[in-house]
């Protein structure tokens, strides 16, 4: 291959996702941030004025930020302790709960608002609470929810710090408690501002689980999107909230990030100190007890709960809830029709995705000379991570006003649908790969060089191999993601063919107890198939990639 | 009068391996000793043994007569400068030095720090950060950090090794005059028998307890 054919096909791996992201991503954000300042084709702003005027708007902007807050403060006050818990001390049955831990993040969010609903409802294990329809549900669902991000990101930095480090705070004299708040806290603080901004992103946007525990009471910006897209009919006001929303997003993330930047030190990091270390009652008991309570009541009391009315009709055990989704009808459209269009969705945009991240992570790894050419790389990452923080309604509902002419009149083409869980998959398939590739030392592609290999087969020899590592964990993770997504498909699902979540949001919606227990059982099997791929993922997860 | 360090048949074993195999040695108050051995003789493990960073299977360890099976690492009063510093990178240099003197009002604190920092030989360094040193006078800063709180003897794990020779002889004969003009107790840890015998008043040969 020549030098100008290797050009080439560079060029052509960087433009094709680029391409893709900015047909499908960015010409409908754009879009939708033009549409919020024009008025019949006059540019002004009063859809600001006129959406932000509205008291109800307040209340969701300021619910959204309350949650959101709340949401991450409880994430981090649990997840510190499971950190600790799972990544720093070794015992019996510790992969199986670290894996437990994780499961909950990649359950569809419909499902865990069935499951919460289920739990807290007048009838559920927990009515006697109170709790049902008030905002300490929806919380509580997001803290579910977001557990294993901050346990999973700062257990990573905590499992490779120094413990010298404590040490010589004891020998100074300080306490167990003093050396955990002056020494060993600072030290983690990027990590945990890192597990911050995530939850706090992935919480502000999280839409399924209002729609389900909300009762339309609560009201988040998300909803508020939804409601005043097809409800009101209202765009201008429905894009004008997308633009908040995107500036709610980014001023978090550029927050965090120059708070990270700034307490970020130079760190000599170890080997994996949790692999090691040997559980010791007097200093982890009380971290694992809190671990194990949170896994237990949080985690695994909701779910627990749902499978177990799943399985009852009329207060009897039964398999019927299981047997009729076969047969059911809900306008039109049957739950197992339901899951045969959520499985093939979820492979069609599995198949787009990957191979995209792929392309995006080789581009993304290269190492060039000039810091020009770096700076543009790191930019390119950034990019690709956009869809991560702008909100999947905001992204269905950008198709629906951008592609409806044609050659791209998608909106009522079947494609659209994988082509959106695509666009929410992306970043996650480029962080579960690039790491792979970064890992790879230069100097053992130097070596290859020297000893006769080509670029092209330097690549294909050297550095594949470990990308290969990653694919399992990236085809898992977009499977799971794609299976369980319901910010944008909800806006673009036919009524007569719904995925599965779709489908379960209105049967949750419509009263009787038949329905509810269909909506358990459809809940059961979609929680279990996204749980399934992600645990075989994440068995298939190599060591360099430790968070998200 | 204090009566000093003393081991009794200390024996630490991690699972299968035995670290240290009833190893018995005493330190006068005042006293400069030098563990010398290869490696693998448990040199780190008997120090943090005494540290109380590692559990005794058999054996006690003695300050002036008492037991400190009981006492935790904190409470010990044994101060300890590892081989990279171990400096806290989120606090400066000054607040580095002062971390053991919270029982000190704060003038005094500050009092005392310059007094460290000058004795070491890093005069107005207060406000520099440990990733601003260099690894000489990063060990300096760990040194003084060890000392500011007077403890009662100090343990150094082979503080020099990780230093450039030239630096290194520099810096062993700045620390026996340190440690002298200090009067401390110290057990430190080398495998330069050179640097022991510049350092130490006594040198003491570990060797590795015998397999299996």
């Amino acid at each position: 291959m020549t030098k100008a054919a290797w050009r080439a096909a560079w060029v052509a791996a960087a433009l094709l996702p680029a391409a893709f992201l900015a047909v499908f991503f960015a010409w409908p954000a754009a879009n939708l941030v033009v549409q919020g300042f024009r008025d019949d084709g006059v540019w002004t702003p009063s859809g600001f004025a006129a959406v932000f005027s509205s008291a109800r708007t307040w209340r969701a902007v300021g619910f959204t930020l309350a949650s959101a807050g709340a949401t991450t403060l409880l994430c981090v006050l649990l997840g510190l302790p499971g950190a600790h818990a799972l990544y720093r001390c070794r015992f019996p049955g510790r992969d199986a709960l670290r894996a437990a831990v994780t499961v909950p993040f990649v359950l569809p969010t419909v499902a865990v608002g069935v499951a919460f609903g289920a739990l807290l409802r007048e009838d559920g294990w927990l009515g006697w609470l109170g709790l049902d329809g008030t905002p300490v549900a929806i919380v509580a669902a997001m803290v579910f929810f977001n557990y294993s991000v901050v346990v999973r990101t700062v257990g990573a930095m905590w499992a490779r710090l120094d413990p010298r480090l404590a040490q010589a705070g004891a020998t100074l004299g300080a306490g167990p408690l003093r050396v955990f708040l002056t020494v060993t806290l600072p030290t983690l603080a990027p990590a945990v501002l890192s597990a911050a901004a995530l939850v706090f992103l992935f919480s502000s946007s999280s839409y399924g689980i209002v729609m389900v525990l909300g009762h339309g009471r609560f009201h988040t910006v998300e909803t508020e999107i939804w409601f005043l897209t097809t409800q009101l009919l209202d765009l201008r006001g429905a894009a004008a909230l997308s633009v908040t929303q995107l500036v709610i997003v980014a001023l978090a993330l550029w927050a965090t990030g120059r708070a990270q930047a700034g307490l970020t030190r130079a760190l000599t990091l170890q080997p994996d100190v949790g692999a090691t270390r040997r559980y010791d009652a007097r200093r982890d008991l009380p971290a694992l007890a809190a671990t194990l309570a949170t896994a237990l009541l949080l985690l695994g009391l909701p779910i627990a709960n749902l499978v177990w009315r799943s399985l009852h009709r009329g207060g009897a055990l039964t398999l019927a809830n299981y047997s009729e989704l076969a047969t059911a009808t809900v306008q039109g459209a049957s739950p197992w029709r339901a899951l045969g269009t959520s499985l093939t969705t979820a492979l069609a945009a599995t198949a787009i995705a990957v191979p995209l991240g792929v392309l995006v992570a080789l581009v993304a790894s290269r190492r060039p000379r000039r810091p020009s050419a770096r700076r543009a790389l790191a930019a390119v990452e950034a990019a690709y991570l956009l869809p991560l923080g702008v909100s999947a309604v905001t992204v269905g509902f950008g198709y629906l006003i951008t592609l409806n002419r044609p050659p791209l009149d998608l909106r009522s083409s079947l494609i659209l649908i994988p082509i959106a869980q695509a666009v929410v998959a992306l970043p996650l398939v480029v962080r579960s790969l690039l790491p792979t590739l970064r890992a790879v030392d230069p100097r053992q592609l130097e070596a290859a060089a020297t000893l006769g290999s080509p670029p092209w087969s330097v690549l294909a020899r050297i550095e594949l191999p470990h990308l290969t590592r990653g694919l399992g964990l990236a085809v898992g993770f977009a499977f799971a993601t794609s299976l369980g997504e319901f910010g944008a498909t909800s806006f673009l699902a036919r009524p007569d063919n719904p995925t599965l979540p779709v489908l379960v949001v209105r049967l949750f919606g419509r009263p009787g107890a038949e329905s509810y227990g269909l909506a358990l059982a459809a809940t059961v099997v979609l929680a279990g198939l996204a749980g399934a791929a992600m645990a075989l993922a994440e068995r298939a997860r190599p060591e360099e990639v430790t968070a998200w | 009068m204090v009566s000093g360090l003393e081991l009794r048949d200390v024996t630490v074993r991690y699972g299968d391996t035995t670290a240290l195999d009833g190893v018995s040695m005493a330190v006068a108050p005042g006293e400069v000793v030098a563990l010398l051995g290869p490696s693998g003789s448990g040199k780190s493990t008997l120090l943090r043994a005494i540290a109380g960073l590692e559990p005794l299977v058999e054996g006690t360890i003695l300050w002036d007569g008492a037991d400190l099976a009981a006492v935790p690492t904190h409470k010990r009063g044994f101060g300890m400068v590892f081989q990279d510093g171990q400096l806290f990178p989120t606090m400066s240099v000054g607040r580095n030095v002062g971390y053991g003197l919270t029982h000190l009002p704060k003038a005094a604190q500050r009092a005392r720090v310059t007094a460290l920092l000058e004795l070491v030989g890093l005069p107005g360094l207060e406000h520099r950060r440990p990733t601003e040193l260099s690894g000489g006078q990063a060990q300096r800063v760990a040194l003084a950090r060890s000392l500011a709180p007077s403890p009662h003897a100090l343990l150094l794990d082979e503080p020099l090794s990780a230093l450039d020779p030239g630096l290194r002889r520099r810096l062993a004969d700045d620390l026996a005059l340190i440690l002298r003009e200090t009067h401390t107790t110290a057990v430190y840890v080398t495998h330069d028998p050179e640097e022991a015998e510049r350092v130490a008043d006594r040198v003491v040969t570990l060797s590795p307890p015998p397999a299996g």
